[in-house]
Parts: structure tokens; sequence; C-alpha cells
């Protein structure tokens, strides 16, 4: 075989040209790419080191502690306790699907959670950490940990959640926080706001008072990797935790309003400073258990909590509304006294019953209360009384009189979800009932039944300005407020009310008071076993009250039911009057006032009656001119 | 002693480790130390997971391409077809069977090995066309019809490595092989009608192509369509390329590798990595290593006496050319992203094994660059 064949040659020489133009090329785009470097490193180096500045570098809100509520002995009312929760990013959005699913095979999410993680993760903008789940177990933190190569993006974070250590008992005015939503960020540029982790007041106080207990924001500037991690902090401000509010409530009274209440299914009761206008008790049975929220609720606890008769939800100190009944006999006492309508010495006479027209307006006793003047009518309350100076002083002066004690409007408390009631005014009738206000109307509305409706705080907000002497106070939660603990502590006492004056006459407001009195404290007095305590013992006479009881119609008991013996106890529970007391104390330098609402508690005197003179019995006790030193205690805890 | 019949003189075992181009070698071993340096780096300054690995890898691959290299061209001109149909049936096996990764089917699991097959593909097509164009003169080599053989021989592999898809290697065989037949004398109005048809095969290549390939062509031509979304990777390695300036932010200080801004940081990104850190100092300096491995390729082809060796060495040249070329331009935007390692210093033992098996071809062509062999087809 012959090494070499004839022709290699010629191969060979056009393989060389060939490869040398070969070369060529290759050298000339290795040229290119040296040229390539040159621009992007020499050239344009300013340019990149910028943008690669701004790759790693990323602001991070710091979600602020929010503030804590205390009630005005500096018991805890709103706390906050340390949650694990797992956080999760992701690259815009990318590979969500998988992480969901794995994060699915730990939790066992379900459906809907899937869903809104998933909604999150796309729409997280900057790449802010999306919440997986809450308050995690130390099992759950471990499962996280020991699945961390396989879950990117995910991380534990130790953050705070909000627990109520009352509970149901201060359910309606602590209220509770829930997700940001978009109603609440309209009007609000917090960014704080866009956290995921950050609550927001949904209800009573922690609504009321967002924006001082959320405080602002800190930032942390890190160094992010592509997928968010932070690898490394660079600067950190701090940012200011939200103020401590310390409530007026005291909790210790509001126990003992709910111990009170638990024998009735449902009711309400108000308890106020006459002076300050602090609301030492705002009680509203039944309540719920807002952990249940702090958690995020179900459906089926949502529906059950909607569909109970009784409301737990609701806060009925101001959000239910109930005609008053005869508790609203002082407004048009004092509307008929203040417009010379009657004098403090008119007579009026009582028979059992008035007509109008053809229709018998009667009265609760059957015989009648014969001539009485308007302290006695107070105290027997008589209605037959209240029929006439009703329609002496005529609708208008009853509806002005009404308005400036504080009915058909909605006080300065700030709690959401307050109701304004009902105070019918002419105008109003021709408006919404579409007919002209008629005399049997003025009548109704002179016993505070008919078209009048008005929520319990509004009956002790009433009850404040008659028994203050005529102040226009105003009912307020919060006590004092300040960002740290320490500077906690309720202001100087107060002894003179600084609201400004109704202008009411002093002369006709004793009258007034004057019959309340009566009702508890002379025999002719609806109320006058309400002078002993439950243990049949007369009061000390430093702690002697006054009041008004009222009975509210909820179905009418018509001449034939009434024949046919029908009674309110022998109607279903719904159907029964509501049972209503209103009283201040101590009788001759008020300083409390509380009302009282059973609902469908049949008569006042007698089931509303007893909680209230309890319930400011009580309050008057634990005044700090008899129990100065707890007070002192208090304000050095 | 039959060799010694066919030899003017025979050559001895110490003559023969003596040739070897002990100066590539070591610039090769200093390519892969290279990189060790960036895989280290690129796993945050440990060497777990890539830069150990790649080192021992390096080492076995070391001692797999002396030993090609001492192995006779004869041997390789018998078992160039047997090569090139295994690696056919691996391809084949691949589309079938493969495991999905990256997008793609391309790995092939055999027991504990992930293997790469298209890698293999490479250097198979390199040394059956040598072996080809070896039996051709001059004249043969010239003809179209004795060109049609070796345009099967690329268009298999270019086919079934689309399928995959994989359109890096499928540039890489197609252009690899391309060179090939040009130095071993195709005419160039061959090349000329090729490259018109490619042109106009333009429109159904790309209804063929999958969705993230058309992206990442449209994202070549102006990446910020979408700078978020496909257009981020190149954005970020440009970014990192750029930000490293003149002499780099400095060994384990790349901010934008070491945070994961970029992609496929220890394989296809490898460059980056590295120039982020080293700057473009570091940047010439490999891309000089690289041009002292090609320059030895074509002296090796010139020097050698026999057509296959020159064939053989020119081919791995290219590829070696091809690897580097389409990598680095990649990296910096001037190409699409299409899935080509850097040579020696991305992480990938299949590419590693087949890179170093191609230079003991090409250094084998230099130590038996005076062999007889036998004209066949």
């Amino acid at each position: 075989m012959k090494p070499f064949r004839k022709g290699d040659g010629e191969r060979s020489g056009l393989f060389t040209r060939r490869a040398l133009l070969l070369g060529g090329v290759q050298g000339v785009l290795l040229g290119a790419l040296a040229g390539r470097l040159y621009q992007l490193q020499v050239l344009e180096t300013q340019r990149f080191a910028t943008l690669a500045e701004e790759n790693r570098i990323n602001l991070r809100l710091l979600p602020p502690s929010r503030g804590l509520i205390f009630d005005r002995t500096g018991q805890p009312l709103a706390v906050n306790r340390n949650n694990f929760r797992a956080m999760a990013t992701s690259d815009r959005g990318r590979g969500a699907d998988v992480l969901v699913e794995r994060l699915d095979q730990i939790f066992s999410l379900g459906e809907a959670e899937k869903t809104r993680l998933l909604r999150e993760l796309r729409r997280s903008r900057n790449a802010q950490p999306v919440v997986v789940r809450e308050n995690l177990g130390w099992e759950e933190v471990a499962r996280i940990e020991f699945n961390a190569p396989d879950l990117p993006g995910v991380f534990i974070d130790l953050g705070q959640s909000r627990d109520y250590p009352e509970g149901e008992l201060m359910s309606h005015i602590v209220g509770y926080t829930g997700r940001v939503s978009d109603e609440d960020l309209a009007g609000r540029d917090d960014p704080v706001l866009q956290l995921a982790t950050i609550r927001f007041g949904k209800k009573g106080v922690e609504r009321s008072l967002e924006d001082d207990l959320r405080g602002r924001a800190g930032a942390v500037q890190v160094e992010v990797n592509a997928v968010g991690r932070v690898v490394r902090e660079l600067d950190r401000t701090e940012g200011q935790p939200g103020s401590n509010a310390l409530l007026t409530i005291d909790l210790d009274l509001q126990r003992f309003a709910a111990e009170k209440m638990k024998e009735h299914q449902s009711g309400s009761v108000v308890v106020l400073d006459v002076i300050t206008g602090d609301v030492l008790v705002m009680a509203s049975t039944p309540g719920f258990d807002p952990s249940t929220f702090a958690r995020g609720i179900t459906q089926a606890e949502w529906r059950d909590l909607l569909d109970n008769p009784e409301r737990p939800l609701h806060n009925k100190a101001i959000a239910g509304v109930y005609p008053p009944g005869s508790t609203y006999k002082m407004v048009t006492a004092l509307a008929a006294l203040e417009s010379k309508a009657i004098d403090p010495w008119t007579r009026l006479p009582c028979l059992g019953s008035l007509e109008l027209g053809n229709i018998k307006f009667h009265c609760w006793l059957k015989g009648g209360h014969g001539s009485t003047n308007v302290v006695e009518a107070i105290a027997s309350s008589c209605d037959c009384f209240f029929y006439e100076a009703a329609r002496r002083a005529g609708v208008d002066r009853i509806s002005d009189m009404a308005a400036r004690l504080g009915f058909g409007k909605q006080s300065e408390l700030g709690l959401p979800g307050e109701s304004a009631g009902n105070q019918p005014t002419r105008a109003w009738k021709q408006e919404k009932v579409g007919k002209a206000w008629q005399h049997g109307d003025t009548f109704n509305l002179g016993i505070g039944q008919g078209y009048m409706t008005c929520t319990p705080l509004q009956l002790a907000i009433m009850t404040a300005r008659i028994a203050n002497g005529g102040y226009e106070v105003q009912p307020n939660l919060l006590l004092a407020k300040a960002t740290p603990r320490e500077e906690l502590g309720p202001p100087a006492p107060v002894t003179k009310p600084t609201a400004p004056s109704l202008r009411l006459n002093p002369q006709h407001l004793a009258m007034i008071r004057d019959g309340m009195n009566q009702v508890v404290n002379a025999g002719i007095g609806t109320a006058n076993q309400l002078r002993r305590d439950a243990n049949g013992k007369v009061l000390d006479p430093s702690l002697a009250f006054a009041g008004k009881t009222g009975t509210a119609q909820v179905k009418r008991i018509t001449e034939r039911e009434r024949d046919m013996g029908i009674t309110q106890a022998s109607l279903p529970w719904h159907l029964r009057h509501h049972a209503l007391f209103v009283c201040f104390g101590p009788v001759d330098n008020p300083r409390y006032a509380c009302a009282v609402i059973v609902e469908h508690g049949q008569a006042g005197g007698t089931t509303a009656g007893p909680i209230g003179r309890d319930m400011l019995v009580e309050t008057m006790k634990r005044d700090p001119s008899r129990r100065s030193d707890r007070y002192r205690k208090m304000a050095s805890r | 002693m039959s060799l010694a019949l066919d030899a003017p003189a025979p050559v001895g075992f110490a003559e023969r480790i003596w040739r070897i181009n002990w100066g590539l070698v070591l610039v090769l071993t200093a390519i892969a130390g290279v990189g060790v340096l960036a895989l280290y780096s690129a796993a945050g300054g440990r060497f777990e997971p890539w830069a150990s690995r790649h080192a021992v890898r390096y080492g076995a691959a070391f001692v797999l391409m002396l030993t090609v290299a001492l192995i006779h061209p004869k041997v390789w001109l018998a078992l160039a077809w047997p090569i090139y149909i295994v690696s056919m049936l691996l391809l084949v096996a691949v589309d079938v069977i493969g495991k999905i990764g990256m997008g793609a089917q391309r790995w092939l699991v055999i027991g504990p090995m992930q293997i790469q097959p298209s890698e293999i593909a490479k250097v198979a097509v390199i040394l059956v066309l040598a072996r080809y164009y070896h039996g051709l003169s001059k004249e043969q080599a010239s003809r179209f019809l004795y060109t049609l053989p070796a345009l099967l021989v690329i268009l298999a592999p270019v086919a079934l490595v689309m399928v995959q898809p994989d359109l890096g290697t499928a540039m890489m065989v197609l252009m690899g092989g391309g060179a090939l037949l040009f130095v071993a004398g195709v005419r160039l109005w061959m090349f000329l009608v090729a490259g018109v048809s490619a042109v106009a095969c333009l429109p159904i290549a790309w209804s063929l192509m999958h969705d993230y390939q058309k992206k990442r062509v449209l994202t070549f031509l102006d990446p910020d369509r979408d700078p978020l979304g496909a257009g981020y990777h190149i954005t970020q390695s440009k970014i990192a390329i750029g930000s490293g300036g003149l002499f780099g932010k400095g060994f384990l200080k790349g901010t934008q590798s070491s945070l994961n801004f970029l992609p496929e940081k220890q394989t296809d990104f490898i460059f980056t990595t590295f120039v982020e850190e080293w700057g473009m100092v570091g940047a010439f300096g490999l891309l000089v290593l690289f041009a002292l491995v090609l320059i030895w390729g074509f002296s090796i082809a010139f020097r050698c006496q026999h057509h296959f060796g020159r064939l053989l060495a020119l081919g791995v040249t290219a590829l070696m050319f091809l690897y580097v070329f389409i990598n680095a331009a990649m990296v910096m935007g001037l190409l699409p992203v299409v899935g080509v390692p850097l040579p020696l210093v991305s992480n990938g033992g299949t590419a590693m094994v087949s890179v170093m098996f191609a230079c003991g071809l090409l250094i084998g062509v230099s130590v038996y660059r005076d062999a007889q062999l036998p004209w066949t087809r």
C-alpha cells in the first residue's frame, strides 16, 4: 500500500488556502468580540454600573407595631403577640403555580386559599412578599425550613398579630382588624398599607382610631437577589410604632355589666360620666369572639353570626334602635316647660284615657292618675299628662328639644356603625311617609312611641345632659393616647363640664331631676322598689339615685286582644315589649348616667331597672373620690 | 509489527509522548483553571457544588485526552462510522425517551450518568467527514454528487437536534460541518446556493420554531421589548459584563451573579460571571487562551502529512471556535440566547468530555502527523 497517493499535494494546497481564509474569518470574529467587550466595559460601563446598583438595592418597608389598647385602669384590651408566618415572593409571578402546589402539599391550603395566593403572588409589586399562612406552630416552621430547597422565595417571618385578651366582653368596643381592603385604601396613601402583613381596623376602636394605632413604617435598604431574598442589610430607618390608647371604659365595670345582662338574652348597657362624657361601660349582649376574625373567619361562622336573631355582631348600644317609650317623657316635659306651654304649677287631669276624634289614647294605669303636675307626672309616668303636654307644646318644639338633648343624630363618639335613630318632624313625615303630621302623631311622640326611635347611647346622653345641668356633653371613648407606653396616663380629674351650655332654665331641669328622683325614692314612683338594693336594704343616701322607667311597644295589643286576656308574658319572645331604664346618681350631685335596654324584657321597672340600679351603685362606689388609691396605683403601672 | 513495515522510521513510545503538544495541554489546563475559579465564585465562594466537580472532571477528561492522543489515527479512521452511528442512535433515543430539562429534551439518563448526545454528535460529525474526505481526491471532493453524502451526514444530526429543540447545537453542527466541507474543497457556488436557500427557508424555520425560541430571536433583535420577560437574560448579562469595567469588581465580588440576577450562571453564562469579576482584562486573557488553542489547532493541521489528520484537526479547531464565539457573542447580546456552553469553563460533564475527546484527537493528529494511512473510502 502506498502511503502517499498522487494528488495529495493538490488537496493539501487547497486545504491550506481555504484553512487560512477560515482562520482569517475566525480572527476577525474574535476581534469583534473584543470590540464588543470594549464597548460594554469601557464605553458604557458607567450606565451598566448604575443599573447593577439598582438591581441589588431594594427598599423594604418595616411594618410598625400596632398601638396597644387599654381600659382606663390600664388593663390590656388589645395586644400584639408574636406570630410566625410563612411568606412567599415570586419573580414577577413566575413559577407561582408550582410554588402554590408545593405549599398546598405542606399546608393543604384548599382551593380558595390557593386561588387567593396565586392572585396575590401575581399582583405583588416590587417582589413584596405575600402571606401564605399565619400563626404557624413549631412543627410547621420546621417543615418549611426542611423543604426550603424546594420552596424558592418562601421564608418564615416573625410578625405580630392582634390578640384580644378580653374576647367577647370587649368585642363591640375594641372591634377587630383584617386585611386591607380597597375601600380602606381610599384617601390614604400611607405606603405601609401596601404591605401584605399589615392589618387594618375593621370595627370598633380598632377602626375609629386606625390612623393613630397604625404608626409609621420604617424602611430598610437591603441587598436582594433576583428572587427577592434578602442577602444583607445596608441601611435601616426605624419606623414609629402606633400610639397606645387608653380607653374611657372601666373593664371591671364592663365585666360587671356583662354579668348583670347574662340572665337576659339580648340587651345593652351604657354608663357615662355626665361631666366629661367618658363612656365607662358600653355593653351589648351577646357579643362575638374577635379571635375568629383575627385568624380568618369561615363562611359557616360568618353565616351563623349574621343569622342569629340576637345579632351578636351588632353593637346594640350604638346601632340598636328602639322607641324610647316613657324615658322620652323628660324631653316632652322640658319642651313644654321651656316653651311655656305648661308652667311648674300646671296640673292636668288623667281619667285613664284621652280621646282624639274617634281614637282612644290610653294611660298605662287603667283608672287614671287624677290631677298631676309635671313632677308627679314624671314620677308616676302618667301618659295622659304627656299627651296633653305634647299637644300644647307641639311637635316642632318637642323635636327641637330632643335634638338639643342628642336625639336624631350621631354622637361624636366616632365608632363605626353608629345609628342616628329617628327624631320625627313634620317635614320628615311628609317626605318619608307622604302624609301630613297628625295630632295623634304628637300624642304618640309625647310618650316616646310611634315614629320615634333612638339608641341606648342617645338615652344615656339625654340623661347625662339633664343630670349635669344642661351641658351639651358628648360621649367619649378615648381617655388618652401616647406613643411610648410610659407616657400613657389618665388626664387630671375634671369636675366642671367643659361642654357648651344648652341654655336651659336650671329651675326646669331641677324639676325634671326631681321627677326622676321621685320615680325611685317616692311612694308614687313607678320604680320605688329600686330604692332598696337586691338584698332589700335601702341604699345608703350617698348612693341614692334617680331614674325613669320605659317600656317600648313592639306589638300593639289591641282592645280585643286585651279583652281576650292576652298579656305581654303570653306573647312569643320576639313580640314582647322592650324594657328600658335610664338613671343618674348620686341624686344630689350627679356624676354618672346610665341607660339600660333589655330587648323584649317586657317591663322597664322590673327587668331593666335592677340592672340600672346595680350598675349605677357599682359605678358610684368606684368613683375616684371614694377610691383614689386605685388610680394612683394605675398611674405607676 | 505490521506498523513497522508501513512506516519509514518507527516512532517509539517516548518519542510519541514528546510529540504531545504540552504547550497546548498547558493552555487547556489554564482554561479549565479559569473554569474552576469562575464556578467557585458562582457558588458564592464555595467549591461545592460545581468547582470541585469541575476540577475532578477535568482530571478524568485529561487522562482521556492523553489516551485518545496516543491512539493511532487508523483506529479513528476505522471507528469513525461506528461512533457516528452510535451518536445518531443516542440522539434518536433522547428524542424518544429523553428527559425534559430546560424546556428541551437534551439529556439521556444512563445509570448514574446524564449524557447529552448532542455534544457527542458534534465530534462524531467532524470525525466522519474527515474520514469521508480522506478517501476522496480533489476532483471528487469538488463534485456535487460526492457532496451529497457529506450533506446527509451533517443534516441528519441537525434535524435530530432541531427536534429536541436545540438551536445552538444545530447551528454548531451545521457551521462546523460547513467549515470542513469548505476546507475539503467543496465548490464555492454550492455554499452560495446553500446560503441563499437557507435564507429562503427562514420563514419555514420560523413557523417550526417553538414559542420560546421565537421569543428569544425577537428579544435578541430588540432586548428592550420586554426587559423583565424574555429579554431579561440578555439585559442582566450585559449589565453584569458592562458593570465589570476594565478591571472587574474583583474575585467573589460580582454582585450580579452572586445575587442570582444571572440565569444559568454556572453553565451558559459562566463567561459573564467571570468577566464581571475580572473585567475586560480578564476577558481578553481568556479569549487569548482560546485564540492560542485555535492557533495551535491550525498549526497542527498545516503540519500534518495526511489528509484525515488535517481535516480532523481543522474540524476540531472550527468546533472550538464555534463554541467560544457563539457562547461569548450570546452573553454579550450579539447573538440570540442559544444553549452553547463555554468549553472547559462551563459546568457540565458531557461537554467537558467531548471537548477533551476532540482535543485528544487534535493532539493525536500532531503525535501521528507522519502516520501513513490507507486511502480508503
